[in-house]
This record gives structure tokens, C-alpha cells and sequence, in this order.
């Protein structure tokens, strides 16, 4: 049994059809890279996946472990073991990060204090990414990524606007993340949206997708899907 | 204040006030002056002590330098732990006592200003008496409960506060209904004078029964330099409340925060907010209101008076719907006769943005547990600059009503 099978999944956002029938499965322990153009549905299909209300799906299914999650509400989903980095998180007014992450560890598996690894001791006293920086952003959904410590993690462009400071930072705690430390190995199963394929250097893809719009065009080694669409692009326009 | 005229005050017993339902006050009995008394606060009964606590007044007072407790219309306790400096008692007893009193008594509000203050001066009504000598400053806060106990009965009360020059005091002053109270009405009438370079900060938590009515009528009277924090919690379900406290800065260089927080519960009534006269030159005032409304009817009212040149102030009105069925109302004024002043405003009424709890959800918050964690820290955030040691009592009233909603 997969660990996550998505069915003929039709997904609309904002009245406009955006997934037209993607079908895709990922084995426990496997790590997907999701490439595609702007405005293909990559994000909207990570939205799906949490259950994010933006997001309505019309028909298909999402089965995780074996259940059928299409319904679910997001924070079961997550008791369930699904963790999700999103690109720009909203800001939450008046919710400490350090009150965040004592609750998401409370709720998940992982441990709290371990903020100065990911360089935010000095953020736990602040509203959650209110006036915090590309990486600052970063580094903090890792660290109640941490806390949370999923089964399955999906990262919406982890290296997106982070300088080259912050990239190894990033990249080894994505890696940690999915793989564990030394102390610890893990085996979590990853999805993770990338424009550069930067991330890759730091996690090691198992299989790669090509979303096209709203349907997977390809699938394939995720060093050969990159190289290929770095030499050749999408063989689409931007929408 | 000019001399009073007792003949226009008589009149005044029928003039309704100009925010707020109009109460019919012959609905009430006269609050019992005949009341338990309490030497040893250890001593205090356990369903009194229960309800001091709700609203953040202890009956361990080791970290307090004065405590007062009134039930209905008369002083039950009255304790002074810093002695020297500090003057604590009832009201008409410091009139009998010290002939200079009277300086402060009806000197700050008008009792011909609505039917509560016209009726609190005809009653002779007792409250509490605070002076802090000048140069001293309090180590600890004073704290204050005011209770109502006797259904379909009027407590009126009369407060002064007196914080003389280069002093300062920070009170916590709780106000709650006992034993079955429920339609009463509570009038308190509490005079606030502040000396040059001195202080008071004023954190005030109410917790009424559901048809109770409250009218509090406070004005605060600011020398030099002086600095004025005033603090509103409601939490719990009341029947209807109308309080405007007015600040007059009328010493260069005073300043003034207003913060409110409430909760308006299906069939409450909430009509609250602060105005800042802005008389003296340099002088600065904030205004912050964070409110919930959860089916009852909410006015969040501010004003902010410029009339001196170096004026600068903010207000700030936000609040969170939670439910449909009642009024959220945001009504921010601002009037300058000047100039030179800066003087902005900025009003909000709206939901919580469900992406912002669908992201405490995929954390695996439940979605109440994610709406009560953002109605926590939006209501916390608007009351600043609260003694360290007060803010416990509040994030506990905060913790009890946010399970409750």
C-alpha cells in the first residue's frame, strides 16, 4: 500500500477548475520532487493535500495510510502525520512563535528547545512571521516542522528567497527533517515544489513529477526531468 | 468645577446620560449599608473569596500595599501593608477626617452631568479613598473589589484617587456580583487626580451577571508630566455597560493610554472606550480597543481632543466578530483646535482570516483550540504597559473565557 494516493483529483480554487485529474502515489520513505511552470497547480495541490479551505475539490480522492482523507478536517490530517511548509504563511497577530511551537509539539511527536539550532531564539517572543524575513520565514516553519516532527512533509519552495547564507541552514534541516541525524535516522516521506532544484543537493529526490496544467505530464529520475527542463523548459507558456 | 448648585443637581436626577440605555433608577432599592466585616482577609468567606479572585483581587495580599473591599453600598475590609506614604479608607470617612479632601471630592466630575452622578452626590455614596503622598512610590499595587450583592438593588459608590507629586501607584480594582445579584445596577463615580511626574496605572476587571447595569462615570486630572495607564477587562456576560472615562492632560508633557478589552456575549450590551483631552502643550494620549463579539451588541467608542500645539495621539479600534446575530460598532473621533499636532486613527470589524487559522490547524490545533489561541493573543495585544505581576490575573480571566467560548 501506498502511502499517499491521489485518484483523478479535480480541485477548484476561486471558481476556475485548477487540478484537472492529477493521479499520483508515493511509497513510505520516498521523496517527490513536483516541478512544473507558474500557475500549473503545484501549490494548490499541496493546499489539497493539508485541506486548506481555498481549495474545493469536485471529485477524485486523497487516500493517506490507507484512509480516505478527502474530507478531512486540516488539523486531523495533521494528527494523521501530515506537516506542510508553505511558501508565504500568513501572519498571525498576536500568537506567539514560542506559544506555536509548544502547542505543535504538544499536538505532534517532535521536541521544543531546539530554536537556536535553527538560528530563532531570538523570534519566540514574536507574533508568528509578522515583519520576519524570506528566510526568517523559512526557518521558522522548520522549526515547528521540528516540533510537529510529520510522517509525511510537504515543502512549498523551501529555497525561495532565502539568501546564500541561509540556504545551508535550510538545507540541512529540510534534510533532517526527512532523513533524521546521525543521532536519529527517520524515514519520512517528502513532497517538495521546486523552480531551481537547489533542495535537491540537500535531500536526494527518489522521483520527480511534472505538472502541467493541472495534470501530470511527466514522471521520471528527478535528475533527468531537471536537466531535461533546464536545456528544453516546459514546452509551455507561462500562464 | 464651579460651586455646585444643589438646586441643578436635583434636576439633574432625571437627565439621561447622553451614551447608553436610560435606566430606570426607581427600579432599584438602595444598596444595604449594614454589611459583613472583614478584619483578616485570611478570614474572607469562601464564595467571597472565589469571586475576588475572578476579578484578580487576593485575599494573600503579601505582594499588595493596600487592599479595600465593598460589599453593596459600604467598606467591608480596608487594609494599608505600606503605611507610610499611602492613605487608604472610605471616602466619607477621609471627608470627616482630613478637611483638605474636600479639594478632591466633586472636583474632577460633574454631578449635574448625568442622573448616576446626580443621584451619587445626593446620596452622599461611599467609596474608597486613595493618597499617595507626594515622592513616594508604591512597591506594590493597591487593590480594590467591589461588589454587588443584593439583587434588584443600586450600589453607589463615590472613589477618589490621589497620586501627589514625583509619586506613583498602580491599582487593580475588580468588580463582580455575589449570591444570586443579577438585575442591579452598579454606579461608580471615581475621581482620579494625578501630580506633576507621577503616575497611576489603573487596571480595572469587571465580571457582572447577565442583566446586570453598570455605569461608571471616571475622570482623570493630569499636572505636569504626569502618566495615566488605564486598563478595562470584560470577560464575562453583563447585562449593559456604558463607560466613557475622560482623561484632562492639562500639564505639559502628561501622557495617557486607554486599553479595553471585552467580550460581548450573546444579550450583553457593551458601550465603552476612553476619550483624552489634549489641553497642554507636548501632551500624548493612545486609545487601543481589542474586542470580541459574540452575538451581543458592542460600541467601541475613542476620542482624542487636540487643543495644545506638540499634541500627538493614536486610537486604535479593532474588533473580531464571532458569531453573527449582534452589533459590532467602531465610532473613532478625533477634533484638533490647533495646528501642530499629530493625531491618527485606524478602526477594524471583521472575522478571524481563516487562513490564519487553517495554518494553527495543519499543527494540529483543533479549530476552536486555533480561534481561542488568535482571540488570546488579539486581546492580550491590546493592553500594554501592565505591571508585570497584574498581567497573570488577566492571562487567567483570558484562559477561563476563551474555554468557555
Amino acid at each position: 500500500m501506498s502511502l499517499l494516493e491521489i485518484k483523478d483529483l479535480h480541485v477548484e480554487a476561486g471558481g476556475r477548475e485548477i487540478l484537472k485529474g492529477v493521479t499520483l502515489s508515493l511509497e513510505e520513505g520516498e521523496t517527490c520532487v513536483l516541478f512544473g511552470p507558474n500557475g500549473s497547480g503545484k501549490s494548490t495541490l499541496l493546499s489539497t493535500i493539508m485541506g486548506y479551505g481555498q481549495t474545493s475539490v469536485t471529485s477524485g480522492k486523497i487516500i493517506f495510510k490507507g484512509t480516505d482523507i478527502t474530507n478531512m478536517s486540516v488539523d486531523r490530517r495533521a494528527k494523521l502525520g501530515i506537516g506542510m511548509m508553505m511558501q508565504r504563511p500568513p501572519n498571525v497577530i498576536g500568537v506567539k512563535l514560542g506559544e506555536l511551537v509548544k502547542v505543535t509539539a504538544a499536538n505532534g511527536k517532535g521536541t521544543t528547545g531546539h530554536e537556536k539550532e535553527f538560528k530563532m531564539q531570538d523570534f519566540m517572543e514574536r507574533d508568528v512571521n509578522v515583519g520576519f524575513s524570506g528566510g526568517e520565514i523559512k526557518r521558522s516553519e522548520l522549526l515547528q516542522l521540528s516540533a510537529q516532527s510529520p510522517d509525511f512533509v510537504m515543502l512549498d519552495e523551501p529555497e525561495s528567497g532565502v539568501d546564500i547564507e541561509n540556504i545551508g541552514l535550510i538545507g540541512k534541516k529540510v534534510h533532517e527533517l526527512i532523513r533524521g541525524t546521525d543521532d536519529g535516522r527517520k524515514n519520512v516521506s517528502a513532497f517538495v515544489i521546486t523552480h531551481t532544484g537547489q533542495i535537491m543537493d540537500y535531500i536526494g529526490a527518489d522521483k520527480a513529477f511534472v505538472l502541467i496544467h493541472g495534470r501530470i505530464a511527466r514522471e521520471g529520475d528527478p535528475a533527468a526531468i531537471l536537466d531535461d527542463i533546464k536545456q528544453n523548459g516546459y514546452g509551455v507558456d507561462d500562464e | 468645577m464651579s460651586r455646585i448648585n444643589d438646586e441643578e443637581v436635583r434636576k439633574a436626577l432625571d437627565k439621561k446620560a447622553a451614551y447608553g440605555a436610560d435606566i430606570d433608577m426607581g427600579r432599584y432599592d438602595e444598596g444595604e449599608k449594614d454589611v459583613e466585616q472583614i478584619e483578616d482577609l485570611s478570614d474572607t468567606p469562601d464564595d467571597i473569596q472565589k469571586k475576588m479572585i475572578n476579578v484578580g483581587v487576593n485575599t494573600d495580599d503579601s505582594d499588595k500595599d493596600g487592599t479595600i473591599l465593598f460589599i453593596n453600598n459600604a467598606m467591608s475590609h480596608c487594609s494599608n501593608r505600606a503605611q507610610e506614604g499611602l492613605i487608604i479608607m472610605s471616602t466619607q470617612k477621609a471627608l470627616e477626617k482630613y478637611s483638605w479632601a474636600r479639594d478632591y471630592y466633586w472636583k474632577a466630575v460633574d454631578p449635574v452631568k448625568d442622573k448616576y452622578t446626580a443621584k451619587t452626590y445626593e446620596e452622599r455614596s461611599d467609596g474608597y479613598f486613595i493618597y499617595v503622598k507626594p515622592g513616594y512610590h508604591l512597591k506594590f499595587p493597591v487593590q480594590t473589589c467591589m461588589m454587588l450583592e443584593q439583587n434588584k438593588s443600586v450600589q453607589n459608590l463615590h472613589n477618589i484617587i490621589v497620586v501627589d507629586d514625583d509619586a506613583s501607584c498602580d491599582m487593580i480594582t475588580g468588580c463582580t456580583t455575589i449570591h444570586g445579584a443579577n438585575d442591579a445596577l452598579h454606579v461608580g463615580v471615581s475621581e482620579m487626580y494625578i501630580g506633576e511626574n507621577s503616575s497611576l496605572s489603573f487596571t480595572m476587571i469587571h465580571s457582572w451577571n447577565r442583566e446586570t447595569a453598570v455605569r461608571p462615570r471616571t475622570n482623570i486630572m493630569m499636572k505636569k508630566n504626569s502618566r495615566y495607564v488605564n486598563n478595562y477587562v470584560l470577560l464575562d456576560p453583563v447585562g449593559t455597560i456604558q463607560s466613557f472615562p475622560t482623561a484632562y492632560l492639562d500639564g505639559e508633557g502628561a501622557s495617557c493610554s486607554f486599553n479595553t478589552m471585552c467580550i460581548a456575549h450573546e444579550n450583553s450590551n457593551i458601550d465603552t472606550g476612553g476619550c483624552a483631552m489634549l489641553n497642554a502643550p507636548n501632551t500624548g494620549a493612545e486609545i487601543l480597543s481589542r474586542n470580541i463579539t459574540y452575538g451581543g451588541k458592542m460600541i467601541a467608542r475613542g476620542r482624542l481632543i487636540g487643543n495644545a500645539p506638540g499634541v500627538k495621539a493614536h486610537l486604535e479600534c479593532k474588533s473580531i466578530i464571532l458569531k453573527d446575530g449582534g452589533v459590532t460598532q467602531a465610532i473613532p473621533e478625533l477634533e484638533a483646535s490647533c495646528a501642530d499636532v499629530e493625531m491618527t486613527h485606524e478602526a477594524a470589524v471583521g472575522k478571524i482570516a481563516r487562513d490564519q487559522i487553517e495554518y494553527l490547524m495543519s499543527r494540529g490545533l483543533t479549530e476552536d483550540e486555533a480561534v481561542s489561541m488568535i482571540v488570546r493573543g488579539f486581546l492580550v495585544g491590546g493592553i500594554k504597559g501592565l505591571p508585570a505581576n497584574l498581567q497573570k490575573d488577566i492571562d487567567a480571566a483570558i484562559d477561563k473565557a476563551s474555554e468557555g467560548s
